[in-house]
């Protein structure tokens, strides 16, 4: 039945997903010290689409999106954010574009000495300052409730479930309407079926606020319940790119090592 | 009996005899790079806080928050301390005065050896094992857990909400605690000396005062302040800076102890030499 659900909820997102480039990536190099973790890589995000990143552990995968960020700073290439160049950017224009740009930690970072309501104030507070304390307490619940966990509003995050924390995460992530969505292993650590629900929960996000998502990840149901297309990083480069049904039908040795 | 070795023989010595030297070359310039990389760390460090402190957005909330979290919470601790620091140091002097008979110099002795050098130093070792610890292993444990970067990404600059809050605390919050520690260390002093004689509280504060001016006072919160900043800088930096891993954390926090009582002593060091060049 969740897959149903995830079917047409992909299904109806594709068709809105439009040509317009809302992150494009152009021969992005990144090394620590001797080793080469990203290797010219190209890519494009399209609006209003969930593009899935492939790859076994150490091939490249959080650091793109951490690039993408400005968390770390690439070596060569150019990353554009709705058609500015991350790496040239100052400060302020940088947060700017953070504004735009939510991120999903792979851990949550949740920020352990705040409440929950105190974790999705924080961004709020300091993203949307023309709000009054009313309209924060507001988006907050409503925000929460998006994520169905609005009762978990004065838990400490060490009170919270794996998949709780993953929920709040992304709540403190949505609440400040971000165009953009980077998901770094969403589901990894969570059972199967907290897995699903959080996968049609991004499902549910990119419906409702209408994001463009890059979701990092090494789980293929994850994938398959929420890619509109695919791309899978091998050691550092786009090894191949195209639809779940390109991939699942592939007859690559490597592809297939994922999709068995 | 002459003992010969083949010339291959030496030829293998001798060229493993360069190679452990060319390692050890290497071992040593790598030492050294990694010394100069933490130095200008450190620096850069350094910049950025300065940099942040004088930037318009203070984060005055958690500036307050940080000062309960240094201040009040480190309370008990200090009032412990302090007491015990002035009782002991009375019960220590007062044999070797009374020997001379100079018994009735023992709450001045002892109060302007408070103020002017044991009360500030000790205090300040102790808040760096407190507070300077805490601080690395917040700062670490968020660096692992990445909270920093979940706060860059929120547009929230990491330096001006954690650290320059809590170096500024720091160093704030300290010079008023060694005020605090003080204070108690003459209550303890005077504990002391009733043990063994009877001294009304009275008669034993204006023998204490009657000993220290202005000028003792002085130069002791002014070294108070640079203990506060050193512990704050270094507990920040020391978790700010941590590696990966949860082992990072516990060494974030113990390296973090070790510097800040070091550069505690070196700064009190200076900071003698200074007032006694001063003549103060």
């Amino acid at each position: 039945m969740i897959t149903d659900q995830a079917e047409s909820i992909v299904a109806d997102s594709t068709k809105k997903s439009s040509n317009e480039v809302v992150i494009e990536i152009t021969n992005l190099c990144k090394s620590f010290g001797k080793q080469e973790v990203l290797k010219d890589l190209s890519l494009q995000l399209f609006n209003g689409e969930n593009l899935a990143v492939l790859g076994k552990s150490g091939s490249g995968k959080s650091v793109l999106i951490k690039c993408i960020v400005g968390l770390l700073r690439s070596d060569s290439g150019t990353i554009k954010v709705f058609n500015q160049d991350v790496r040239t950017l100052k400060q302020k224009e940088l947060d700017e574009v953070r504004q735009k740009i939510g991120f999903l930690f792979q851990s949550g970072a949740l920020y352990d000495s705040m409440t929950v309501k105190e974790n999705l104030e924080f961004p709020l507070k300091r993203m949307k300052r023309h709000l009054n304390q009313t309209e924060i307490n507001k988006k907050i619940l409503e925000t929460l409730e998006n994520v169905g966990l609005p009762e978990a509003i004065d838990k400490m995050p060490s009170q919270l479930s794996g998949g709780m924390l993953k929920r709040i995460s992304l709540a403190r992530t949505i609440v400040v309407d971000p165009l953009i969505m980077l998901y770094d292993e969403p589901t990894t650590g969570l059972d199967p079926i907290t897995s699903d629900e959080i996968s049609l929960l991004i499902n549910d996000i990119q419906k409702k606020y209408k994001t463009s998502s890059i979701i990092i990840t090494h789980d293929i149901e994850c994938a398959r319940t929420t890619a509109n297309r695919l791309i899978m990083l091998q050691d550092g480069e786009v090894y191949d790119e195209g639809s779940l049904n390109k991939f699942e039908k592939s007859t690559d040795k490597i592809i297939k090592s994922f999709f068995r | 009996m002459r003992i010969t070795i083949p010339v291959t023989k030496t030829k293998e010595i001798a060229r493993q005899h360069t190679l452990k030297l060319s390692e050890n070359t290497i071992a040593k310039k790598e030492a050294a790079n990694n010394f100069l990389t933490d130095f200008a760390n450190v620096l850069l460090f350094i910049g950025q806080f300065i940099k942040e402190t004088f930037s318009r957005k203070f984060e005055f909330r958690e500036f307050i928050h940080q000062c309960f979290v240094i201040g009040n919470k480190s309370l008990p601790l200090i009032s412990v301390t302090g007491f015990i620091m002035g009782f002991v140091l009375t019960i220590q002097t007062r044999p070797a005065l009374v020997r001379f008979g100079a018994g009735t110099l023992l709450p001045g002795m002892v109060t302007v050896s408070l103020i002017r050098e044991m009360g500030p130093v000790i205090t300040a070792l102790i808040c760096a094992g407190k507070v300077a610890s805490g601080m690395g292993a917040e700062l670490g444990s968020m660096k692992v857990t990445e909270q920093i970067e979940a706060m860059e990404v929120s547009s929230t600059h990491p330096m001006r909400f954690l650290v320059v809050t809590r170096v500024m605390a720091a160093t704030l919050m300290i010079p008023l605690l060694i005020l605090y520690a003080d204070a108690l260390g003459i209550g303890g002093s005077w504990f002391g000396a009733n043990i063994k004689g009877d001294v009304s509280l009275v008669l034993f504060f204006s023998q204490a005062f009657s000993h220290v001016g202005f000028i003792d006072l002085i130069p002791a919160v002014i070294k108070s302040f640079f203990f506060g900043a050193v512990i704050g800088l270094v507990g920040c930096y020391k978790g700010y800076n941590a590696g990966r891993g949860t082992e990072s954390v516990g060494k974030a926090a113990n390296s973090a102890v070790v510097l800040a009582s070091l550069l505690i002593l070196i700064v009190d060091m200076i900071a003698v030499q200074i007032t006694d060049m001063l003549a103060l």
